[in-house]
């Protein structure tokens, strides 16, 4: 059982908890992740990359998008709750030393995750530039933090609201095109925005760590259903990543396996929005 | 698919019986009262001549479709029949097929005695975990191929039924509540560190603890019982049984922490050198699935058995509705394998729902690891056996998901190192196969987590853990047993293992 110490929601759909886990505070380095579960019983277990963590306080910072069932029942919870299950930190951390110049791409909630990334990419000597990118205004996430470790900050939209129109793609590939060019790029989003910020930096030849996020059951390597192919070798996201080279992972094979519950899961969203209109209904709002 | 030459149902097991509960325990009772009515001691020939006990059995075609254990179990008068059938030889060849050595002939006697309780006991003395075993353990390679009795009778299947037996009496101590936890003696103020919760750790936790040493175990899921609560299904071994036995450990006060993955939450080294533990013991297990490393193993809808499995087990995701962990709709399953994962995973697809189960096997079916009640479980439920058969490839369809698999036929050729013969692929074979899920089954190895952050701790080129004569590591303090030293095993001998192990870390803070 870990207990939420502060929730706070940073757009419509993202929610940040600090929660207590003073072990995985203590050992967890860059780059690594969690399993959290909420019933022991009949929960599902799902990752969770670790945005931050205070040892001294024994809490790590999740940050999380309600995109499934799980983590719609997470961001109900409060302050004060508890968390039935979370397992970590795990994966292997990041490899970060001073490379020169390196380019932390974010996409949406990605940005969570990349951002100790980031810090500790800069603590270790390297030049920093972030881009971030988000769908629109309301949902860009830790501005301010990448700010205040970036030498430069680069901030798209898709709509055009904040920052730059368009992708992400397109700044780095015109940073790609400078002379020195970056050492380094690391991004981390959805899987279509890796997959294309590893087609952009390829002509370039710049090295582009991405940061996977497959279907998991135990994180320890005992099931294989977090496998993905990568340089035509099968790796396992929980224990061999989960960051990998980008430029040698297939995104298309990953893409189909991310969706292997979709339609089952659909209908139990229905099925349960259903259950909850009809609940609705017949119980009156005062 | 129409059968083809190497296809084959496998035969039902002689000792499958499709009478219901009440009429096998009636014809045992009147048997028992004939046996009772008679004045001369019992002969080896009239012991003989006592008809094999069958066990009462759901129905195949009602159990396919639920999730509950399908042997029901012995009546008390079927124990004693069966029990007497027992010739007590002198010899007692089937305690030298016991791993870990039970007075067979001793307890089977109790109970043909009818003195339940003191054929239990008898079994404790050397067994922790008795209802688990009488169970699961494969007694056809155990202690039934030794028994004189399916000698005499020129049949292995008849010799006596041990396990069922065994599980009688396990299960008539635990459901009348009279299993009580071992004595524990005073505190010593030492502590020791388990590592894992499956059946190595859970003896060495018990025989530990008993010494009056603090235990603490860690598992790395959510809930404790390492492949018995994960990996094999309930329809074969409840969960309840296996928490029962978590139960009397935390009776006896030992501290278990889930969600605690030694490696990453904790260094093994930390434990020893931070910590205070006096001793480790590791009972990792073999957790680490194989794959076939064929063209398309990625597809949507292929999945390692213990994938397959924990989503069906631990997870629950039989229980539509209200567990939130999905598991894959399938109409045509292939699993690839021929030991008991593969058969469990075969079974646990049928009750999920799919229409045709195929169980592909590179050998014949005298060679399936699997135990052989497990084997004709599976023939009567109704998985197809492709014998002589492997995978090739397996093929997608524009989404990425299975639609087929490329499978060649194999020949048996000249016998190979372990005395078996080897198949050999015959050429220009291949054939089609249409299914929508592949569960590969084709065994695991051990999971390197450990090994690979514990420095100094020596291991095999198969990643399995070395240990000396004492259940000893290469590392001092640090004892290790199970299936992360024998390769993926069997539950008997991880408690065999355990039981080793406990003893040399009793003797080590004895001094
Ligand atoms: C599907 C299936 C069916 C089987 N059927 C039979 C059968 O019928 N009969 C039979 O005798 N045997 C059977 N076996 C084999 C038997 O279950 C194993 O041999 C036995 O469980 C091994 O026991 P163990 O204690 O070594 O480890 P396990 O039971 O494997 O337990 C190991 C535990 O350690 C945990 N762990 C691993 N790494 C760490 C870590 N770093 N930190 C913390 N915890 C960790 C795991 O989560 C697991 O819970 C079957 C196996 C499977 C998979
Ligand atoms: S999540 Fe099970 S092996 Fe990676």
């Amino acid at each position: 059982m870990n207990k939420i110490l502060v929730k706070r929601q940073l757009s419509d759909a993202v929610f940040l908890m600090k929660v207590s886990a003073p072990l995985i505070a203590s050992e967890r380095l860059p780059g690594q992740f969690i399993i959290l579960q909420l019933d022991n019983d009949f929960g599902e277990r799902i990752p969770l990359t670790i945005a931050d963590a205070d040892p001294a306080e024994g809490s790590i910072t999740i940050i999380f998008q309600t995109v499934g069932k799980t983590t719609r029942a997470l961001a109900l919870k409060l302050a004060g709750d508890h968390i039935a299950s979370i397992l970590g930190p795990l994966g292997h951390p990041t490899h970060i030393e001073k490379f020169g110049t390196v380019v932390c791409v974010g996409g949406g909630i990605g940005v969570a995750p990349l951002h100790p990334i980031a810090k500790g990419m800069r603590d270790a000597g390297n030049r920093v530039i972030a881009i971030i990118g988000a769908r629109t205004r309301s949902l860009v996430i830790l501005e301010d933090e990448l700010r205040a470790i970036a030498d430069e900050l680069i901030v798209v939209t898709d709509d055009g609201s904040y920052g730059r129109r368009g992708l992400v793609t397109e700044p780095l590939k015109e940073l790609c095109g400078r002379d020195p060019k970056p050492d380094l790029a690391v991004a981390i989003g959805p899987p279509i925005m890796m997959k294309a910020c590893s087609e952009a930096t390829r002509p370039f030849g710049v090295h582009t760590m991405v940061s996977l996020n497959t279907i998991m059951v135990d994180g320890t390597g005992m099931c294989g259903g977090c496998r993905v192919t990568v340089g035509g070798k099968t790796k396992f996201v929980c224990v061999d990543g989960p960051e990998f080279d980008g430029h040698r992972v297939d995104f298309d094979n990953m893409m189909q396996r991310l969706k292997s519950y979709k339609r089952q899961e659909e209908e139990a969203h229905h099925r349960c929005r259903l259950d909850a209109e009809i609940a609705s209904r017949e119980s009156p709002k005062p | 698919m129409p059968p083809r030459r190497g296809d084959c149902e496998p035969g039902v097991a002689q000792t499958v019986s499709h009478d219901t509960p009440e009429q096998l325990a009636e014809a045992a009772r009147r048997e028992l009262e004939a046996l009772r009515r008679r004045d001369k001691p019992l002969t080896p020939r009239d012991r003989r001549a006592i008809p094999l006990q069958d066990m009462p059995s759901q129905p195949a075609d009602v159990r396919r479709a639920n999730m509950a254990e399908v042997a029901l179990g012995y009546s008390p008068e079927q124990t004693q029949v069966e029990s007497l059938r027992c010739l007590q030889c002198k010899t007692a060849p089937c305690v030298d097929g016991c791993p870990v050595r039970i007075d067979i002939p001793g307890f089977l006697k109790a109970a043909a005695d009818g003195d339940f309780k003191a054929a239990i006991a008898i079994i404790k003395r050397n067994s922790l975990l008795p209802a688990v075993c009488g169970r699961v353990c494969p007694q056809e390679s155990q202690c039934q191929e030794n028994c004189t009795l399916g000698k005499v009778l020129k049949d292995p299947a008849k010799a006596v039924s041990i396990g069922r037996v065994e599980r009688f009496v396990a299960d008539l101590e635990r459901d009348g509540g009279h299993a009580r936890p071992p004595e524990v003696k005073p505190e010593t103020g030492r502590k020791v560190a388990v590592i894992g919760t499956g059946p190595a750790s859970i003896t060495v936790a018990a025989d530990v603890r008993r010494e009056g040493h603090h235990v603490v175990m860690f598992e790395a899921f959510h809930k404790p019982g390492g492949v018995m609560i994960y990996g094999i299904p309930e329809f074969r071994l409840p969960k309840k049984i296996v928490q029962a036995e978590i139960d009397a450990l935390t009776a006896m006060g030992v501290e278990i922490h889930t969600n605690f993955l030694i490696g990453r939450t904790r260094k093994l080294q930390d434990l020893l050198e931070k910590d205070g533990f006096d001793a480790v013991f590791i009972g990792t297990g073999a957790g680490l699935p194989k794959f076939m490393e064929i063209e398309g193993e990625n597809l949507v809808g292929v999945f390692s058995a213990n994938e397959y499995l924990t989503r069906a087990n631990l997870m629950k995701a039989y229980d539509k509705g209200r567990a939130d962990t999905p598991i894959y709709a399938s109409r045509k399953v292939a699993v690839l394998g021929g030991g008991n994962v593969a058969m469990d995973a075969a079974r646990t697809a049928l009750r999920l729902g799919a229409a045709e189960v195929h169980l592909v096997y590179r050998r014949t079916q005298a060679e399936m690891p699997a135990r052989v009640e497990e084997v004709a479980h599976a023939g009567e439920e109704g998985v197809q056996f492709h014998l002589l058969q492997n995978a090739k490839r397996i093929i997608g369809d524009d989404y990425g998901c299975v639609k087929g698999m490329a499978c060649v036929r194999y020949e048996l050729g000249e016998p190979d190192a372990s005395g078996r013969r080897r198949p050999v692929e015959i050429k220009g074979s291949e054939f089609m196969m249409e299914v929508d899920t592949v569960i590969v089954a084709i065994g695991n190895e051990s999971n390197p987590l450990i090994q690979r952050t514990t420095q100094g701790l020596k291991v095999t080129p198969w990643g399995t853990v070395i240990v000396d004569e004492t259940g000893k590591t290469s590392i001092e303090r640090v004892f290790a047993g199970g299936d992360i030293v024998l390769g993926a095993a069997t539950v008997i001998l991880a408690m065999g293992e355990g039981r080793r192990a406990a003893a040399s870390i009793n003797d080590l803070l004895k001094a």
